[in-house]
């Protein structure tokens, strides 16, 4: 009697629940609702079949108790209603099946006509590429990566010198227009998810995805990374802001070309090389610790290392960190940070001089 | 062996105790030491939780070391604890008890297979011990993350020793797999016809084929990524840049990973269920006194579902940047494969009509199993169907299904099925009373811990995150349901000690149990002494004349009849 009372609870509760849940989907805010819609048809033909079910058993349970030299009925086989499950059960399934596959057509049919973008991803930042004014993506290769050149781009493909290039984890899209994502990962697996659009691909390296959707709702989105890529995963957000037509084309014209990119100067640019390497995935400007020790005011303060060490943060304790981290490990910080041995002295120094100015 | 030949019996406590070559030995040695593993996975699965529910309480959990919880967690509660407890445990013990056979057909391979499996284990647990630790990539290990520094164990030997331990795991598993399929098929009593087996015989059969044709997927799988990360070969590295250099890889490809992983990957999950499928058949029949509907059905819904499970596998790929085409294929065997999974439900539950339901622990959870595997088996209905699975991928809703279906669902099967077969072990029946405390305390708290984590993956929560802090899309109200989730968590944890005291004290205190306390048919509770000895069957092995269910036989005298009682002696 008590499995038949909890259990009753247990399926009443679970039944009530979907009424009550205050977590539910994030407001909708791109063309994806047949996804939304194919997840409510779903959770009306599960629930039917699990109350039902449930509620046979604990039907069952009080029935049927066990009484002392009473047997129970014997019957191995009964075919017709064996037939007749699975034929329902059948028409269940393909109930949930058919709204599923016309909504995943869609999902990857990419439209003919809108806003082509790049997605790009690396340990533990985003950034993202227009084709510019061609409208053709310029050749990459990841070869030709280099702490310059962060898209692997080639400049020697007349395609790739007017590429946009947002060297950030927040881009602009335009509302009420197709959006068609061209995905690419530098390192390692990431997926790129934003969960009121509904729409998530995985980023491979070696190779492009693609992904579509249509924002219908200005504001800023975030997107989160949504497969697993190494111990800063949860840290790797991005930001979508959803303008109109009008403020976007403004946005765009802003930033800067792959020509544009290649005469910048080193010195200066620290900030620039920390965005584009994923520094601030980790270190932040802001004084809030994350997987590694903030930059805020820690140039010129004393740092206590794993080893019990006491040390200064100088240029040199700076420098040793990027190119050798697991030298000096900061305590209570795991020695993760890969060694980024390329960089020249000059990247080195202008990373350096940005690190001091957070710092009064 | 024939009968009338003299059993080879051994000599001295280590050819009886350690190097032992009988199944039932075997079994309990596969038992002990996937408990003890899967104990420390239930604790890394707590450590996380601390995290998840109280961020910041423990310092010592930071991020690295949070994945490296993850990660082994997974990896033992899939492969270390139920695999090899189903397997190498109820395997060992039940395959020749129920066939009426003296043993396994090959004892010796059997014993290495045990110590193989051991060795494994050692393996593992080493990388506990080894300089950054034990791997942290995700049980899936997909690379190129898990060989590349940036994920925890990856420059050590941490990811190294997780791969080498799964191919020695698999080494053993294939000794005991070719076991269990030849015992199955050529050690079978006089009478025990295909036909005729228990339902779990069927069960432990095909799990152990689709283990004997899966497990080289991951094995391949291992042996390359072992190479692309010692010998810097590229199956699965393209060229990367990384760490302001492009690194010494190319033209490899990660995704050919993924296929390898989960064509192991998903018949793994039947390989664990399956077996789960085959206690509860057992259970649900015995302790309701009354005979399983449908067993024609049954075992052709159970070999449907082992053959589909080889074609079901991409459904974990939909975004995993395959050719999204190949989407139409999997949702649609993955729906398919939902259709001979639920017969098995409905004849579970069939069986229940018109019965004689005694309320034994064993059978309390039964009927836990059937709400909870309802429960996850629908969840992957939502899953599976491609379209849903774009939000839902890689969120909490994953979480929450697969551990509703093949973590919860299997482990209830296996308490219900230590409790069954503890008097055949000991001789000596579990406390009722402490199993009944430890079984509400496990079915309702684990509900209450995975049922809420489908909503956060509505939510559009990821899964694998240290801290959901920085997100303005996750509300406040998360953290609060987490911390729920943990306290749950901790109280589940702290239950399971409450089996193993009645495990420990029961075996010397437990009520004495006689020959065939629970009054089944099946042959492991009519051997000539109980606990049966070594050889199970005295100087005369059993002959079959009826299938595995005579419960509530008309014309019999008891309520139930043995497979070994002739029909002359059934009144």
């Amino acid at each position: 009697m008590a499995f038949a009372i909890v259990a009753t609870i247990i399926v009443i509760g679970t039944v009530l629940w979907n009424a009550v849940t205050p977590w539910w989907f994030t407001p909708l805010a791109s063309n994806w609702g047949a996804f939304d819609q194919t997840i409510i048809i779903s959770l009306w033909v599960t629930g039917v079949a699990f109350v039902l079910v449930s509620g046979f058993i604990i039907y069952c349970v009080i029935k049927f108790p066990y009484r002392e030299g009473h047997k129970s009925e014997y019957e191995p086989e009964n075919t017709k209603l064996e037939l007749w499950l699975t034929v329902i059960t059948t028409i269940g399934v393909l109930v949930l099946l058919a709204p599923g596959l016309i909504a995943w057509n869609d999902y990857v049919a990419l439209p003919d006509e809108g806003i082509e973008v790049e997605g790009v991803g690396q340990q533990w930042v985003w950034s993202y590429r227009f084709p510019g004014e061609d409208g053709v993506y310029g050749n990459t290769s990841g070869r030709l990566f280099s702490s310059k050149n962060t898209f692997g781009l080639d400049p020697n493909d007349p395609n790739s010198l007017d590429d946009i290039l947002i060297r950030s984890a927040e881009v602009h899209l335009p509302i009420n227009e197709n959006v068609i994502m061209q995905l690419r990962s530098k390192d390692v697996l990431h997926d790129f998810y934003i969960p009121q659009f509904r729409a998530k691909m995985d980023l491979v390296p070696g190779q492009h995805t693609n992904l579509w959707f249509e924002p219908t709702l200005l504001g800023t989105y975030e997107v989160a990374c949504a497969e697993y890529c190494g111990t800063g995963h949860f840290a790797m957000r991005g930001l979508i802001t959803v303008d109109t037509k009008e403020d976007f084309q403004v946005w765009l014209e802003k930033q800067p070309t792959f020509a544009q990119t290649l005469n910048e100067g080193v010195e200066g640019s620290g900030k620039q090389i920390a965005q584009t390497l994923g520094c601030v995935a980790c270190h932040s400007d802001n004084g809030v610790n994350g997987i590694g020790p903030t930059w805020k005011d820690s140039f010129g303060s004393t740092r206590e290392l794993a080893s019990g060490e006491i040390v200064l943060v100088d240029e040199t304790y700076i420098k040793e960190s990027i190119v050798n981290p697991t030298a000096k490990i900061a305590s209570g910080y795991a020695p993760i940070m890969p060694a980024y041995a390329t960089l020249s002295d000059e990247e080195l120094d202008a990373i350096a001089d940005y690190i001091k100015t957070l710092s009064n | 062996m024939y009968e009338g030949q003299a059993l080879y019996h051994p000599k001295g406590w280590w050819g009886r105790y350690v190097f032992s070559q009988d199944h039932k030995v075997i079994a309990l040695q596969y038992i002990c030491v996937a408990l003890a593993i899967g104990l420390t996975g239930m604790f890394l699965s707590l450590l996380m939780r601390m995290q998840l529910g109280f961020p910041g309480l423990f310092e010592s959990i930071d991020a690295g070391n949070y994945y490296q919880d993850v990660t082994m967690h997974g990896m033992i509660m899939v492969i270390y604890l139920l695999t090899a407890l189903f397997l190498g445990g109820f395997g060992n013990y039940l395959i020749p008890l129920m066939l009426g056979s003296r043993d396994m057909a090959f004892p010796f391979v059997n014993m290495l297979s045990f110590w193989v499996y051991f060795l494994s284990v050692i393996i593992l647990v080493c990388s506990f011990f080894v300089e950054s630790g034990p791997t942290g990539a995700g049980w899936t290990l997909y690379p190129p993350q898990s060989i590349l520094p940036g994920t925890p164990g990856a420059d050590g030997a941490g990811i190294l020793l997780m791969l080498g331990s799964l191919a020695v795991f698999i080494i053993a598993f294939t000794m005991g797999g070719l076991n269990y399929i030849t015992t199955v098929l050529q050690s079978r009593a006089k009478g025990m016809n295909m036909m005729r087996m228990p339902l779990i015989i069927w069960c432990l059969f095909l799990a152990t084929f689709l283990g004997l044709l899966a497990f080289p997927a991951l094995l391949v799988g291992a042996i390359m990524l072992i190479f692309d990360r010692v010998l810097e070969t590229s199956f699965f590295m393209p060229e990367i840049f990384k760490g302001g250099e492009v690194l010494n890889y190319g033209g490899g490809s990660p995704v050919l990973f993924q296929h390898l992983f989960w064509f192991f990957g998903h018949p793994e999950v039947y390989i664990i269920a399956l077996p789960a499928f085959g206690i509860i058949s057992e259970l649900i029949s015995c302790h309701a006194r009354k005979n399983i509907f449908g067993y024609n059905m049954m075992v052709w819904a159970l070999i449907a579902i082992a053959g589909i499970a080889f074609i079901v596998w991409a459904h974990h790929m939909y975004v995993a940047g395959m050719n999204p085409y190949l989407g139409f294929f999997f949702a649609t065997t993955t729906l398919i494969i939902a259709i001979p999974t639920a017969i098995k439900v409905y004849n579970w539950v069939i069986t229940l009509w018109n019965a004689n339901i005694r309320m034994t622990v064993p059978m309390l959870y039964c009927l836990a199993f059937l709400i909870t595997f309802l429960i996850g088996g629908l969840t992957g209905l939502f899953l599976g169907n491609v379209a849903v699975d774009v939000p839902l991928s890689d969120t909490y809703f994953v979480v929450g299904h697969f551990h509703m279906v093949m973590a919860v669902s299997p482990v209830l099967a296996l308490y219900g099925g230590l409790y069954h077969w503890y008097p055949s072990v000991t001789g000596r029946m579990l406390d009722d009373r402490l199993g009944k405390i430890h079984f509400w305390i496990t079915f309702v708290g684990t509900y209450l811990i995975y049922f809420p984590m489908h909503y956060i993956g509505f939510l559009g929560v990821p899964r694998r995150y240290y801290s959901n802090e920085q997100y303005d899309f996750i509300p406040e109200s998360v953290n609060d349901l987490n911390q729920f989730i943990t306290v749950c968590a901790l109280i589940v944890g702290a239950a399971q000690f409450i089996l193993l005291y009645n495990f420990i004290v029961s075996a010397v205190r437990g009520k004495e149990a006689g020959s065939n306390p629970w009054g089944a048919c099946t042959l492991e509770w009519q051997t000539l002494e109980s606990p049966p000895g070594h050889g199970n069957w005295g100087d005369k092995l059993p002959v079959v004349y009826r299938w595995p269910y005579d419960y509530g036989l008309p014309g019999a005298t008891d309520d139930f009849v043995p497979q070994n009682i002739p029909d002359e002696q059934i009144t």
